[in-house]
């Protein structure tokens, strides 16, 4: 019996170490609301820089940098996901948004091509950190909806929320 | 027997300790409105620690075990999904919930295009709102949007569409008199205007006269108009182009005052065009007439 737990405890640890970074990613297909046909390249330029934005987001709560949502927030969601990290910093908090997987669906891109609105059916695990002592890690099975709009060289997340199921 | 006994006693003990080692849950509201204010129940006695967090914002309190912990009005104010966590010398309890947008819409970003297009033109004006509550959180639950596009002496265009996830567009016609257009998007009790300019649109009818002017030829067109009436616009280029055997001249004039002129060499038999941008106007054969 020992030697049975011993080996449940390992299998749930090793899930628990390990099976967190295969984040899997499934795209919908498109059935976008409006008149503007979305190219096959935007498609996939709006999810690599979207799920970019998940390990942007990941590295700048984790490490309280702001500065690295730079690359992948603008605007309204660059404001609120920097004013979390001004309050983890005063608290003394870290968060870290390990994602498991993303179901993905664009519903929307507006006639004048300037943003585009996706939802994602998306698994991750949350975990806090307070003082750098491990509070909790929480897995999370959430709908996380974003509107992107094209910067120079790439989409950036200007609408972050996530909402119930 | 005793072996049955050992394993029915031993998969008690693992689900106890399994139990056992899980969070109890904590007693939050599983949905509250962005900046209302809620109440959470404790138990026990002594002092905790209570975290909220999730990516839109953080919160952290030291509270009084066994006092229910108030989370006041515009506390948490960012829709999203949260993880509530309470450690108290007995244990930790967790929760997951949900705060949401407000149903009132508060703002709307509002995009409009093209700043500038020419009238009667079908679905030429597109646009696209976002609907969001007054702590800036996009509502996700269906909303009516009107838009209006107006235009002095001609009748308001009116479309309402119900947001998807926040979203909603239109697409409206250009009117047929030029001027600026009031185009407006409304949802509850807040709007945003955009100013759309209406040009007059291609020239339609594009008619010349030719005239001696002593060794040249005047040409000068008639009023141009499009085909919605409206006089076109001054500075509009119109080319006109006289052409015979081996030799070709063009000149490109100004519209001013809705008309255009230019004077060519006088050459009997030369054809004489005029055009401007996709339009042809009329031709004459230029044989010597005063």
């Amino acid at each position: 019996m020992t030697r049975q737990l011993l080996v449940l405890g390992l299998v749930l640890a090793a899930t628990g170490a390990f099976g967190a970074d295969d984040g899997a990613v499934r795209v919908e297909p498109t059935n976008l609301q409006g008149p503007r046909p979305l190219a096959k390249q935007t498609e996939s330029a709006v999810i690599r820089d979207y799920l970019q934005a998940w390990q942007g987001l990941d590295a700048a709560m984790t490490q309280n940098r702001p500065d690295l949502l730079d690359e992948n927030f603008v605007g309204l969601a660059k404001e609120k996901l920097t004013a979390t990290i001004a309050d983890q910093v005063k608290a003394g908090l870290q968060t870290h948004y390990q994602e498991r997987t993303h179901d993905i669906k664009i519903i929307f891109y507006s006639p004048d091509g300037l943003s585009i609105q996706l939802v994602d059916n998306i698994e991750y695990d949350e975990q806090l950190l307070d003082h750098e002592k491990v509070i909790t890690v929480q897995p999370v099975h959430v709908r996380c909806v974003a509107v992107l709009t094209p910067t120079e060289v790439q989409w950036k997340v200007r609408v972050f929320q996530t909402e119930p199921l | 027997m005793i072996r049955l006994a050992f394993c029915i006693l031993a998969l008690i003990a693992f689900t106890a300790i399994l139990v056992w080692g899980q969070d109890d849950a904590l007693n939050v509201p599983k949905t509250v409105n962005a900046g209302a204010a809620f109440s959470i129940p404790t138990t026990g006695s002594g002092k905790g620690t209570l975290w909220i967090v999730g990516p839109d914002q953080v919160v952290k309190r030291e509270v009084d075990l066994g006092q229910p912990i108030a989370i006041a009005a515009g506390d948490l104010d960012n829709a999203g999904h949260y993880v509530a966590v309470l450690a108290s010398p007995s244990g930790t309890q967790t929760a997951q919930f949900d705060v949401t947008a407000a149903n009132q819409p508060a703002s709307i970003s509002f995009l409009a295009r093209p700043s500038r297009l020419p009238v009667d033109l079908q679905n030429g004006i597109t646009g696209a709102v976002y609907v969001f509550d007054s702590n800036r959180n996009l509502i996700t639950t269906p909303l009516p949007v009107t838009f209006e596009l107006s235009v002095a002496s001609a009748p308001t265009q009116t479309r309402t569409v119900t947001t998807d996830q926040g979203a909603a567009w239109t697409e409206m016609a250009s009117a047929q008199k030029a001027g600026n257009a009031k185009f407006l998007a409304r949802a509850g009790d807040v709007s945003a205007t955009r100013v759309i300019e209406q040009v007059p649109g291609t020239p339609c009818d594009l008619k010349m006269t030719a005239h001696k002017d002593g060794n040249k030829v005047g040409l000068v067109t008639d009023p141009l108009r499009d085909c919605s009436g409206n006089p076109v616009t001054d500075g509009t280029i119109v080319t006109f182009t006289e052409s015979w055997n081996g030799g070709q001249t063009t000149v490109d004039a100004p519209l001013k005052h809705g008309v255009a002129q230019a004077e060519v060499p006088a050459v009997l038999g030369a054809r004489l065009s005029v055009a401007t941008g996709v339009v042809m106007g009329n031709e004459i054969r230029w044989e010597g007439q005063p």
